[in-house]
């Protein structure tokens, strides 16, 4: 293959377009594994770009922007686990008004506010490092050391990790994935459960979000474009495992960045595959066809179990 | 919403009938009770931003229905949605839940352009429509087909491969018209040939002068009443729904769940396809790229407000297409966005009446529970 195409530069490319990706998957983790589907993650990235934009902009603090952003997260995510858990509405139709909602009101807002339907005013980023190391390898480095959010994704991955494998709260989580009137039994507040899990998930998408709006200078009209839906695909590939999801992250990245990478050398159909590959593996993936990737066992039922 | 087999003929004027009537009745009021809620949330929103909520409105209406050209418009928009929200609600009924009417309708108007470009110039338009609708359908049949095969066949849940496919559509779609299939220097295929094409409404109904409605909106309705004997009135129809309504009980009393599943999905493709004739034979006359713009989803809504129910999806998709079509209109004093806003809020209102309707029957239920016990003892 071409240096172009299999590259450090690439490799560095593939770290940087996964954030996003890693940070919203881990938040669906926590919301598929306790019995939620989130297709509201779309959303959620959505809302939080915007926030993180709009703070940032009117305070001049990226790290107001952050706390907006997660915040943003958090509430829209409440919103979901109000029509999922208290209202018993259907998951997948409720996140698709979530989704509606977000790209009309942040659509919205971006006029009444910023006066533009396409771009906000710039935003201030978050300091990045420069460390100079350079060639090679070195620019991985540079991107990995050099940017928080790598920091702050990775950081967030290993914690909820821990939290879903290693904590009572996670295991508390899983049994209300797996097995809602058994946990209820047992004395866990399945509900309570489910919606601390869904709106800490809410507040790691919107930041990811918050990295969109950062890394793009600016929040713009739909930013978000599909990238909640591609995470909850990582989400299925990686076997609704926060490590897996966040391995799954890494190779969407990559499809991403090669392709990225081979449109350079001019368009061929390799293009379109390499594109098309992320949505392929995941269908193969739920067939079954090279060991199954399971759900969680009451993930999406609305029936009663308080 | 019967649930009576078609053949009990001495039923229909029986409880099972009231019973229906009942349920389409709480149908249109908890609809309409979501889409007037909706729009008083939507007031606040737009006083918020300094404009006279009434006067949007009211402005919404009279350019959208009170003018021919707006409502041209709104029946062009009604078309697609309710070809849209057809799909959905037909895949709903069989238990499916079609997320993917925006890839098929991309694919199948795809095809159709193509087929439409093909197409000898001279061939008479008796030939040439049907042919093109005939690959559209073809296309979407395909493509709503294979999630409907792996839930079938594999089990495996249909709602993460349509989105899936749906990207799918987007990709392998632009590729092909980057790849030679569009015209150079644009993103939209060659037009199709004349007699392919279908014909403008104003055409006939002068008074809608210059707006895209065109025939596919007769086709939407006879769409939706075909649905709705399909549905309501056959055999297979009622298999469909008992799949739906309870997989295991239709399973035991002999029905074939996972060919019912399979059917919905393929059917709900080639319904969603004409969604796409509407805007590449009706409209503009050629494929262009990103023409759906998120119809297929909003056919979701569409099927939800309208209860799966075809009469139910039509009344919607002409709501829906004339929010949108009203939203434009207004753009100058309120951000047109403020439509969508307003489409999520009917939903998640409509949700929330569904909660408490449910909740209701169950505290009266519970409240009956107890007398019972007492005549057992």
């Amino acid at each position: 293959m071409p240096d172009a195409v299999m590259s450090w530069v690439v490799l560095a490319q593939t770290v940087r377009i996964s954030i996003p990706y890693v940070l919203a998957s881990a938040g669906g983790a926590f919301s598929e594994r306790g019995g939620v589907v989130n297709i509201a993650l779309e959303g959620m990235l959505l809302n939080g770009a915007f926030a993180a934009a709009l703070a940032a902009w009117a305070t001049g603090s990226p790290a107001a922007g952050i706390a907006a952003a997660c915040a943003a997260g958090a509430l829209t995510a409440l919103l979901h686990a109000f029509l999922c858990v208290t209202a018993r509405a259907d998951h997948i139709i409720s996140g698709l008004a979530i989704n509606l909602l977000a790209a009309g009101l942040t659509r919205f807002l971006l006029k009444a506010v910023f006066d533009s339907s396409a771009n906000s005013a710039p935003i201030p980023a978050p300091a990045s490092f420069e460390l100079g190391i350079g060639g090679g390898a070195g620019i991985l480095l540079d991107t990995i050391a050099g940017t928080p959010f790598v920091w702050i994704s990775a950081a967030s991955v290993v914690a909820s990790w821990i939290c879903l494998v290693h904590t009572p709260f996670g295991l508390r989580l899983l049994a209300s994935g797996e097995n809602p009137r058994a946990a209820e039994a047992a004395g866990v507040s399945v509900a309570g459960i489910r919606y601390s899990a869904v709106c800490a998930g809410g507040a790691l998408a919107g930041l990811g979000g918050a990295y969109l709006a950062f890394h793009a200078g600016c929040f713009s009209a739909g930013m978000s474009n599909g990238r909640g839906y591609i995470a909850l695909a990582a989400l299925v590939f990686g076997r609704w495992h926060p490590l897996g999801a966040a391995a799954a992250c890494l190779l969407f990245g990559f499809a991403e960045a090669l392709q990225i990478g081979l449109q350079g050398l001019g368009s061929g159909p390799a293009v379109q595959l390499v594109q098309a590959l992320p949505f392929m593996l995941t269908m193969v993936a739920l067939a079954g066809v090279v060991g199954k990737s399971r759900p969680p066992s009451a993930l999406g039922r609305t029936g009663e179990f308080v | 919403m019967d649930e009576k087999p078609p053949d009990v003929g001495t039923m229909s004027i029986g409880p099972a009938a009231k019973a229906a009537a009942r349920r389409a009745a709480a149908g249109a009021i908890s609809g309409s009770a979501a889409a007037v809620l909706a729009l008083a949330a939507g007031a606040a929103l737009i006083a918020a931003v300094g404009a006279n909520p009434l006067h949007v409105y009211a402005r919404m209406i009279s350019e959208t229905f009170g003018s021919g050209y707006g409502l041209g418009q709104v029946v062009f928009k009604s078309t697609t949605l309710i070809f849209a929200g057809l799909s959905v609600a037909f895949a709903f009924r069989a238990g499916m839940f079609n997320i993917g009417a925006e890839g098929q309708m991309y694919v199948a108007g795809f095809a159709a352009a193509l087929a439409g470009t093909a197409v000898p110039a001279g061939c008479p338009g008796v030939l040439a429509v049907p042919a093109c609708l005939a690959a559209g359908a073809a296309a979407g049949t395909v493509y709503g087909g294979v999630p409907g095969l792996l839930k079938a066949k594999l089990g495996v849940h249909e709602v993460i491969n349509t989105i899936m496919m749906n990207f799918l559509a987007f990709i392998f779609v632009n590729h092909f018209l980057s790849a030679g299939l569009a015209e150079p220097e644009s993103v939209h295929t060659a037009a199709v040939v004349e007699s392919a094409r279908i014909g403008k409404l104003d055409g006939v109904f002068r008074a809608l002068e210059g707006s895209a409605a065109n025939w596919m909106f007769a086709a939407a309705l006879a769409a939706a009443a075909l649905c709705w004997f399909f549905l309501f009135r056959t055999a297979p129809g009622f298999r469909m729904r008992a799949a739906g309504l309870g997989p295991r009980a239709a399973a035991g009393a002999g029905i074939n769940v996972p060919a019912c599943r399979f059917a919905a999905m393929a059917a709900a493709g080639g319904i969603a396809s004409l969604a796409g004739a509407n805007f590449v034979l009706g409209y503009k006359h050629y494929f262009e790229q990103g023409f759906p713009a998120g119809a297929g989803y909003m056919g979701i809504a569409v099927a939800l407000l309208g209860r799966n129910h075809p009469a139910g999806v039509v009344a919607a998709g002409i709501l829906f297409g004339a929010l949108s079509e009203g939203g434009l209109a207004i753009n100058n004093e309120v951000p047109k966005e403020i439509v969508e806003i307003l489409q999520a809020v009917i939903i998640v209102f409509l949700v929330l009446g569904d909660t408490l309707g449910r909740r209701g029957i169950e505290r009266l239920s519970r409240r009956r529970a107890p007398a019972k016990e007492v005549s057992c003892a």
